[in-house]
């Protein structure tokens, strides 16, 4: 036996580190494999239909939503990072409130006001006197409407990342610009934007994976993209496998941005080499601009947070008195459970992958780890009917064999039941969880454990007197991030809950689709709250930053 | 080329700098040190036009670029500045980064006065690389690339070496204080560390609390510092308690001397006399000893910490093959061919 193989064979971190990581990996792998078996008649018949559709919408979608997102990302971080007016302090962080939206929430909640029967079509026909067909009024329920439905909750990930962005710039940079000649404005395009750039790709990239991602909106708004195609291609065509296959289509797609994404995240990290951190001060602006530039930041924030939540909670004291029933308990019970045990297995699973990379540092550990954490550039509805395909496949074996040997059948063991959906959950928000542990345990240099050692510690001691301490707070983020993402997902949860298992996220959707939307208002509004922590654990650190 | 005249610089209500004055004329090289927050660097940043002058004002070969009621924006100065952190551009290549400010030039132009600058600074082969695959002493001589590349008037540097380890400091001062001179370029440059400032500077300003405390050339510095404050900052040095006996002459525990610096002081009155290492020579023939209290070995030379018969104590340097152990009684000479006399504050 060679020295590798023996290393290999004996050390658990690996086994540790391989059966899960190979497990998370199975679902995207089986969406990759499904395209060896063309379904031929199905993609005949898309092709005739609505592929064309599919891929003109889901492009548009996402391109309109990274431009949106960019636009108004990039603008408020500039003028944010840049300038003295009335509320920057507050501003600063509220426009990053937005993200606390799920974006089908956002979509229903301006239908509702938008609509032909919501209260801004209706005063503007008491205003001027018109009737139905006298005037136009733009229709939300379409594409454009989708993307700055999409753009207004999205744009946080640029504006935070283009923020820092511009705020890591040395003030020694603009002042070197002067002294060669440039203008303060010459500055911010020669200089300021290209050295952000990377960071303002990143942040489009991951908006542009969202959109991509999304099926509340765009089924609600009866747009179709891929992610509406691949649920009427298993639920109207019943056809699985051609689902997998736009399913991977669609994967294509994302893996490009994911691509992208990396790509710039590396030039970040060249970029902020051997500058100092000292801060350029914040300039003046002259009265009339100064409330020109709170305006202009207002706005995002008023569209993409208080109009709806505003709108939200109206609603939701309308009716709370029917709708806060002992179902509506059960909803909240049975969403955070679920998030809950979610949270707990995906944070379980990073300390893992994160402890072995820490103490492997090889390709047997490395290539793993990645593998298992691509989810969170995947969509939910392809992580789902990945988890579907294979364990429908082992639940029928199971069932099989078992009234083959014992006479008894066994029904779904798997695919029906929440290990299902915990399954697709781990995959799609591992890397979430994997982020915030990798980043805490980063903290720790090894010096730290050598110093801890030499004062007398065994491991074991290191490891509660140094480790558990340190690593507290970057658990207990990871921890709130997944329960908090679980809690907004919709598509999966939708494709993989057990028969009659409802969540606060699948209530809203319904609810909203049967335009019921004031019923939908109390749900929708729990989601917004809970989503409310994580972002303002975000403002916390940016303050700190 | 460069005058300052009453320069005051004020945060708010606080005064940072006031009342400094000077001149440059063109190929000169000044020096800036004092201190950390004494001001010299407020005073370099507002020659580049980052700060608004709150009194005197600055001209520079065009004219008063800043005043109470002017301001000439950066921009405009044609300046070139070093700074500490180097503010190289990191999206851009080390070529992309001296050619910055060449915009009026035509491509052929700036294409040529970039080689021609790679060249200067010793560094022909580096242009296509980025900033952050050089080392610290490479990305100093391309910032200062940079920063002549549009031949300004004017070359500001602000601790343009702190970034950098000893060694490296050394050699990089002395190769950049040869580019500027072959370049005829006026430079200011601002230190904490005074022997940069030797190194470099043909002027040298000592300032403290945002006053400047003397403008002169380094011997004078040294030999004729202004104050005792200037005096302890520059050099080494002790200072030995005397009496005047009249107005030429000093009496301390070395015996009398004739002073002939610093005339206004009367008879009687007590003062301290700056005595530098190099002025007490080791002398074995000498009748004046004095017991070593303690020694650091400077390869070429040994500083000798001394204690006099008086019990002051007194620096010496000594060639290094002079080895006295701590302790030993040594003769001295006191080797004076001009006398700087404080009077004492009581």
């Amino acid at each position: 036996m060679t020295e590798r193989s023996r290393r290999f064979r004996l050390d658990p971190w690996r086994w540790l580190v391989l059966v899960p990581a190979m497990l998370l990996a199975v679902p995207v792998l089986m969406i990759l494999l499904s395209v060896l078996d063309p379904q031929w008649d199905v993609w005949a018949h898309l092709r005739q239909t609505v592929l064309w559709s599919y891929i003109s919408n889901s492009l548009l979608l996402a391109f309109g939503v990274g431009l949106g997102a960019l636009f108004i990302g990039t603008g408020c971080a500039w003028l944010v990072s840049q300038y003295h007016f009335p509320g920057r302090k507050y501003l600063e962080w509220m426009l990053l409130l937005p993200l606390a939206i799920p974006a089908y929430i956002i979509a229903y909640t301006y239908t509702g006001l938008l609509d032909f029967a919501g209260p801004v079509q209706s005063q503007l026909r008491i205003w001027f006197d018109w009737r139905y067909g006298d005037y136009w009024f733009p229709e939300i329920r379409s594409l454009g409407g989708a993307i700055i439905m999409l753009a207004l909750v999205l744009y946080p990930y640029v504006y935070m990342l283009a923020r820092t962005a511009f705020r890591e710039q040395a003030s020694s940079l603009q002042e070197a610009s002067r002294t060669l000649g440039l203008t303060p404005r010459q500055h911010f395009w020669r200089v300021a934007l290209p050295l952000a750039r990377p960071a303002i790709l990143t942040g489009t990239a991951l908006a542009m994976m969202e959109a991509f991602a999304d099926y509340g909106t765009v089924q609600y708004f009866g747009v179709d993209t891929f992610t509406t195609g691949i649920f009427r291609t298993w639920f109207g065509l019943n056809n699985s496998l051609a689902a997998a296959q736009l399913a991977a289509l669609l994967t294509s797609f994302v893996l490009f941005l994911l691509v992208l994404e990396q790509w710039s995240r590396r030039k970040i990290r060249y970029y902020h080499q051997g500058q100092k951190d000292t801060q350029q001060p914040r300039r003046t602006l002259t009265a009339g601009r100064k409330w020109l530039v709170f305006v202009l930041c207002c706005l995002p924030l008023l569209f993409g947070f208080v109009v709806p939540a505003v709108q939200l909670s109206l609603w939701a004291l309308a009716t709370w008195q029917v709708t806060l029933d002992e179902r509506f308990m059960q909803l909240v019970w049975n969403s955070f459970s679920l998030a809950a045990m979610a949270a707990l297995i995906s944070v379980t699973l990073a300390l893992v992958f994160a402890y072995a990379r820490r103490l492997k540092r090889d390709w047997l550990v490395l290539i793993p780890v990645r593998l298992a954490a691509m989810g969170y550039a995947i969509p939910g509805t392809v992580i789902a009917i990945g988890v579907m395909l294979p364990l429908a496949f082992v639940d029928q074996r199971i069932d099989l064999l078992a009234e083959q040997w014992f006479g008894v059948r066994t029904g779904l063991l798997f695919s029906g039941t929440l290990f299902a959906l915990l399954l697709a959950y781990s995959v799609r928000f591992l890397a979430v969880s994997l982020h915030s542990v990798e980043a805490g345990l980063h903290r720790i240099r090894p010096n730290m454990d050598q110093a801890a050692r030499s004062l007398g510690c065994s491991p074991r001691q290191v490891l509660w007197r140094v480790h558990v301490p340190l690593l507290r707070g970057s658990v207990l983020t990871a921890l709130l991030l997944v329960f908090v993402d679980v809690l907004k997902e919709l598509p999966a949860t939708l494709i993989l809950r057990p028969f009659n298992f409802n969540t606060l996220a699948v209530r809203t959707y319904e609810l909203a689709s049967d335009e019921r939307l004031a019923d939908a208002s109390l749900s929708a509004l729990a989601i917004v709250l809970v989503g409310l922590l994580p972002v303002i654990i975000l403002a916390r650190s940016m303050d700190r930053h | 080329m460069l005058v300052l005249e009453q320069l005051a610089v004020a945060y708010g209500p606080h005064t940072v700098v006031k009342d400094i004055s000077l001149s440059l004329s063109k190929g000169q090289i000044g020096c800036l040190v004092g201190p950390s927050g004494c001001g010299k660097t407020t005073i370099l940043r507002a020659i580049a036009g980052f700060e608004p002058l709150a009194g005197g004002e600055i001209s520079l070969a065009q004219g008063v670029v800043s005043s109470q009621h002017y301001h000439c924006p950066p921009e405009q100065r044609h300046l070139g500045m070093v700074f500490q952190d180097f503010a190289l551009f990191p999206h851009l290549t080390v070529a992309e980064n001296i050619g910055f400010g060449l915009q009026q030039l035509s491509r052929t132009e700036a294409t040529k006065r970039t080689r021609e600058l790679l060249h200067l600074v010793g560094l022909p082969d580096l242009g296509r690389r980025y900033i952050h695959q050089l080392s610290g002493g490479q990305q100093q001589r391309i910032a200062l690339a940079r920063a002549i590349a549009p031949k300004p008037e004017i070359l500001l540097l602000d601790e343009p070496f702190s970034s950098l380890d000893a060694e490296l400091r050394e050699s990089l001062a002395r190769d950049i204080r040869q580019i500027l001179k072959h370049e005829e370029m006026t430079a200011v440059m601002v230190t904490h560390d005074q022997f940069e400032a030797f190194t470099m500077a043909d002027l040298i300003g000592v300032m403290e609390h945002g006053r400047m405390q003397q403008w002169a050339t380094p011997y004078e510095l040294y030999h004729k510092p202004i104050n005792r404050f200037v005096a302890d900052f520059i050099g080494r040095g002790v200072l030995l308690p005397g009496e005047m006996l009249d107005g030429q002459q000093v009496k301390t525990s070395f015996g009398i001397f004739a002073q002939s610096y610093l005339a206004n002081l009367q008879q009687g009155e007590q003062v301290d006399v700056l005595i530098r290492p190099d002025d007490i020579v080791h002398d074995d023939d000498s009748g004046v000893t004095a017991k070593v209290l303690d020694k650091s070995f400077r390869g070429s030379h040994i500083l000798y910490t001394l204690q006099l018969r008086s019990g002051d104590e007194v620096y010496c340097l000594a060639l290094s093959h002079h080895n006295h152990a701590v302790g030993e009684m040594i003769g001295i000479r006191l080797d004076l061919d001009h006398m700087v006399v404080y009077p004492r504050i009581s």
